[in-house]
C-alpha cells in the first residue's frame, strides 16, 4: 500500500550551506503513529513544517496519498493536515470552544459564519478530548494540560486525516503526559488518525509510536518498527547517552533508562 | 458563549448602531445656540433665513460627521494593529504612524505655502502622506531580517520612530515664526472643526478602500492572534492577510489624522473596552469598535464643544483626558 504521507530527500536551509535538514527520506502509512525523536536543534520542527506544508523545502519534497503538497491549496492541505503545536497562547480572550471552532476555518467559505453543523463537531471535539465543561472558560484561563488538549480539539474539529503534533507534552507534567498519550492512542484507535509526533522523550515515543524516525543534524538516523530502532547503540548514536532499554513488564513497551553520558 | 455566531453579530449591529444612531442625532442639536430640530427641517423658511437649519448643517453637522469618521478610523486601525502584532498595548501612536502624519502636518504647516490640492488643505494631504511613509518605513525595517514579518521589530520600529520624528517635529516648531508655531501646536492637538465637506470627502476615499480590506479580514485575524504558523496550518495566507491589514489600517489612520489631527487614546481605549463587552472575535470585535469608536468620538467632540462653552477645548485634550485613566482603571483591572 502506498505510503499516505511521504518525504523525499527533503533538504532545508535558513541561512545558505547550513543545512537543517540535509536529504531526509520518510514515509508514513495510514493509521500510524510514527514518531520523530532527536536531541534540540536536530531540525525536527522544521521536519514538521514542512510535512504540514507551511514551510516549502528547498530540495525534495513531501506528497500526499502520492501527490505533491505544493499542488494543492493552501484550504485542501488545512483540510488533510492538522497541526498541533508544542504551545498556543491567545492574546485575547476567546473561550475553548471559539478557539476549537477556529479549526472549521478551511471548511468555511470566506465570508461565511459557523452554522449548527460546525457547533456540533467542535462540541464532539471537546468530547472526545476531555475538555467539554471547559467550553465556556477562557482558553488563557486554562492550564498547560487543558490548553494542549483543547488546541487538540480544534485540529480534530478541523476533520483532517492526518495529525502533525510538536513535542505535544514538553511543557506538561507527567500526569497530564499519560493524558495526551492516552488521548493520542484512543483517537488513532477509534478513528484512525494517522499521527506524525516530534518529541525528545523517549519513553513518550515508545508508549505511543509504532514506528520512529531517528534524526541527527538533519540526517536521518535511523528509521523503522520502534522495536527495531530503539537500541541501546542508536540512544547512544543520537544523544550520546548510554542507555538500558527493556520490555516493561506491566506497562508492556520498551522503557528506556539512561544511565549517565556516554564516553568514547 | 451561548448564541450562534450570527445572533450575536445582529446584537452587536443594534446595539452600538443604535448607540451611534442617538448621539448623531442628538450631538447637532447641543451647543452655545440652542435649535430646534422641528425647525431645522422647516422647509417653509429658506435655507437663507433658517438660522437653525444654517447652523446644523453647516457649523455642527460637518464636525459629527467628521467625529464619527476619525472615531471610527482609529478604533479600528487600533484593533487591526493590536491583532497582527498579538499584542494589547499596539495603536496607530505606538507604530508611528501618528507621528508620520503631525511631521507631513508640520512641514506643511511651516516650509510650504498654504494652498488647496483638489479643495483639500495641503495640511491634509501632507499628513495623510506621512502616515503612510512612518508605516512604509517602519514595515520595511520589520521585513528586513527575517522571513515574513517581525511583529517585534515592527513595535520597536515604531516606538523609535515616534521618538525620532517627535524630535524632528519639535525642531521645525522652534525654528518656525510665532504664528505658525501657534497653528501647529493647534494642530498637534486635534481638533474636528473641519470646516467643509470637502475634508470629509477626501478622507471618506482612504476609508472606503480601507472599509473593504477590513471586510475580509476579521477571521484570519481572529486565527493570526493564535500565531502565523498556526494560523497557516488551517489554511490562512498569512503573508496576504498582514499586507491588508497593514494596508487598511493605514488607510484608515492616515485618513483620521489628516481629517482631525493625532487624536489618542480613540485607537486603544476603544478596542479594549469593545472587547471587554463582546469578547473576543474580530467579527464582533472589528463592527463594533468601528460603531463605538464613532459615536464614542462625537460624544467627546461634543463635551469639548460644550464643557467650557463659549470657550471650545481641543478634543484631542479631552479623549486624552478621559483616555488616560480609563486605561489606566482597565490596565490595573486586567492585571488583578
Amino acid at each position: 500500500m502506498d505510503p499516505l504521507l511521504r518525504a523525499d530527500g527533503v533538504s532545508f536551509s535558513y541561512e545558505p550551506d547550513r543545512f537543517v535538514l540535509d536529504d531526509v527520506s520518510l514515509s508514513v502509512r495510514r493509521g500510524a503513529i510514527v514518531g520523530l525523536l532527536g536531541p534540540n536543534g536536530s531540525g525536527k520542527t522544521t521536519l514538521l513544517r514542512i510535512l504540514g506544508g507551511t514551510l516549502k523545502a528547498a530540495r525534495g519534497g513531501v506528497a500526499l496519498d502520492g501527490r505533491p503538497l505544493a499542488s494543492l491549496s493552501r484550504l485542501d492541505l488545512a483540510r488533510r493536515i492538522a497541526v498541533v503545536p508544542q504551545e498556543t497562547h491567545a492574546t485575547f480572550d476567546f473561550t475553548a470552544l471559539e478557539i476549537v471552532l477556529m479549526g472549521r476555518y478551511p471548511h468555511l467559505g470566506a465570508f461565511q459564519l459557523e452554522g449548527a453543523d460546525d457547533i456540533r463537531i467542535a462540541r464532539e471535539s471537546l468530547q472526545a478530548t476531555g475538555t467539554a465543561a471547559f467550553e465556556a472558560r477562557a482558553f488563557a484561563t486554562l492550564s498547560g494540560g487543558e490548553k494542549q488538549r483543547v488546541v487538540i480539539a480544534g485540529a480534530l474539529a478541523q476533520a483532517s486525516d492526518v495529525l502533525l503534533l510538536d513535542e505535544p507534552t514538553a511543557s506538561l507534567d507527567v500526569g497530564y503526559q499519560f493524558d495526551i498519550v492516552d488521548l493520542l492512542l484512543r483517537l488513532n484507535t477509534e478513528r484512525g488518525t494517522t499521527m506524525v509526533v516530534s518529541t525528545h522523550d523517549l519513553n513518550l515515543a515508545a508508549a505511543l509510536c509504532g514506528e520512529l524516525v531517528m534524526i541527527r543534524h538533519g540526517r536521518v538516523l535511523a528509521s523503522g518498527a520502534t522495536a527495531d530502532v530503539l537500541t541501546p547503540a542508536n540512544v547512544r548514536a543520537l544523544y550520546g547517552v548510554d542507555a538500558e532499554i527493556a520490555m516493561h513488564p506491566r506497562v508492556r513497551h520498551l522503557t528506556v533508562t539512561p544511565i549517565g553520558r556516554a564516553h568514547s | 458563549m451561548a448564541a450562534p455566531i450570527r445572533k450575536r453579530l445582529l446584537g452587536v449591529v443594534a446595539v452600538f448602531g443604535g448607540l451611534l444612531l442617538a448621539v448623531a442625532v442628538v450631538a447637532p442639536l447641543v451647543g452655545t445656540t440652542r435649535i430646534s430640530l422641528a425647525h431645522v427641517f422647516d422647509r417653509t423658511t429658506p435655507f437663507a433665513d433658517n438660522l437653525d437649519a444654517q447652523i446644523f448643517f453647516i457649523a455642527r453637522l460637518p464636525r459629527v460627521v467628521a467625529a464619527a469618521l476619525v472615531g471610527a478610523g482609529l478604533a479600528t486601525a487600533g484593533v487591526v494593529f493590536q491583532a497582527l502584532l498579538r499584542n494589547p498595548l499596539a495603536a496607530p501612536e505606538t507604530l508611528g504612524v501618528s507621528i508620520g502624519a503631525s511631521l507631513g502636518a508640520m512641514i506643511a504647516i511651516t516650509l510650504l505655502p498654504a494652498t488647496a490640492i483638489l479643495g483639500v488643505p495641503s495640511v491634509s494631504v501632507a499628513s495623510f502622506l506621512g502616515s503612510l511613509g512612518a508605516l512604509a518605513v517602519v514595515y520595511a525595517l520589520s521585513i528586513a531580517r527575517s522571513r515574513g514579518m517581525s511583529s517585534t521589530v515592527l513595535l520597536l520600529g515604531g516606538v523609535v520612530l515616534t521618538t525620532f520624528l517627535g524630535a524632528i517635529v519639535s525642531f521645525i516648531q522652534y525654528l518656525a515664526d510665532f504664528t505658525k508655531t501657534f497653528q501647529t501646536v493647534r494642530w498637534l492637538m486635534g481638533s474636528l472643526d473641519v470646516g467643509s465637506y470637502t475634508a470629509i470627502v477626501a478622507a471618506l476615499v482612504p476609508m472606503v478602500i480601507a472599509a473593504i480590506g477590513y471586510a475580509t479580514l476579521p477571521r484570519t485575524l481572529d486565527l493570526i492572534t493564535l500565531g502565523p504558523d498556526a494560523a497557516a496550518a488551517r489554511g490562512v495566507d498569512v503573508a496576504r492577510a498582514e499586507r491588508v491589514a497593514l494596508v487598511s489600517a493605514s488607510l484608515s489612520t492616515g485618513a483620521a489624522v489628516s481629517l482631525g489631527g493625532p487624536i489618542g487614546f480613540i485607537g486603544i481605549v476603544v478596542p479594549h473596552l469593545v472587547r471587554m463587552l463582546v469578547g473576543a472575535d474580530h467579527r464582533l470585535v472589528l463592527p463594533a469598535a468601528a460603531l463605538f469608536g464613532a459615536a464614542f468620538l462625537i460624544g467627546c467632540d461634543l463635551l469639548a464643544r460644550t464643557i467650557a462653552a463659549p470657550v471650545e477645548l481641543p478634543v484631542g485634550i479631552v479623549t486624552a483626558m478621559i483616555g488616560g485613566p480609563f486605561f489606566l482603571w482597565l490596565l490595573l483591572r486586567r492585571t488583578r
